[in-house]
């Protein structure tokens, strides 16, 4: 199937979960990143269950703050 | 690296930062890098500090989220977050160094402290042996 991950387009396996293209991808510090799905953000609690469909858009978004 | 920003982009920073006193402000940049090394921001982003305080800031995901793909859709490089110090120097603070967890951006702080004299710096942050090191970077505001 064809999924769009950072605007780019890419044929994956079907039924990749979440969790899965987080350690396909080597995201770094993934407990900082938040992921939306069709800009829909996704729980963390449902990253190992979710699986992606063909034709979703995902973007990872590191979280940013700080403070004084 | 140097870097730098268009007058009109820093005021909009500036004046952004001083609208959301007493709390920090913040937002992204956006930009390319040039083939001379110098990374130009073009444009900035004036996001929404979801904590509302003065001692924190957290963007927003939903307007990070719209942020990047209008840079996406302008052929803009994300290049990095800005966020205001209303009280505090313009450098890097323990919190803001723990949660700089992208090697490759540019962290602007623009420090209100002296309301008179603000003072806007550029650090590069990078996790190197397992503890955060900072670099001051050149910054260079360009235009009247």
């Amino acid at each position: 199937m064809r999924i769009t991950v950072g605007g780019e387009k890419r044929d994956v396996d079907e039924a990749l979960t979440i969790r899965k293209l987080i350690e396909i991808d080597k995201v770094e510090t993934p407990e900082y990143v938040t992921v939306s799905v069709n800009e829909e953000f996704i729980s963390k609690d449902v990253f190992d269950s979710y699986s992606l469909k063909d034709g979703d858009e995902v973007e990872f978004l590191y979280f940013m703050g700080g403070g004084r | 690296m140097k870097i730098t920003i268009s007058k009109s982009e820093y005021d909009r920073i500036y004046k952004h930062a001083l609208a959301e006193r007493p709390n920090e402000a913040c937002g992204l940049i956006a930009g390319f890098d040039g083939e001379d090394g110098i990374r130009n921001i073009t444009k900035v982003y004036l996001l929404t500090n979801v904590d509302h305080t003065n001692e924190h800031f957290s963007i927003d995901p939903a307007e990070q989220l719209a942020a990047i793909k209008d840079m996406r859709r302008n052929e803009l490089k994300p290049l990095g977050n800005w966020h205001s110090h209303p009280e505090t120097p313009s450098r890097p603070s323990e919190e803001d160094k723990r949660l700089a967890n992208d090697s490759k951006a540019s962290y602007l702080i623009l420090s209100l402290q002296d309301e008179s004299d603000p003072v806007l710096n550029a650090f590069h942050i990078e996790n190197i042996d397992g503890e955060k090191t900072v670099r001051k970077e050149e910054l260079v505001i360009i235009g009247g």
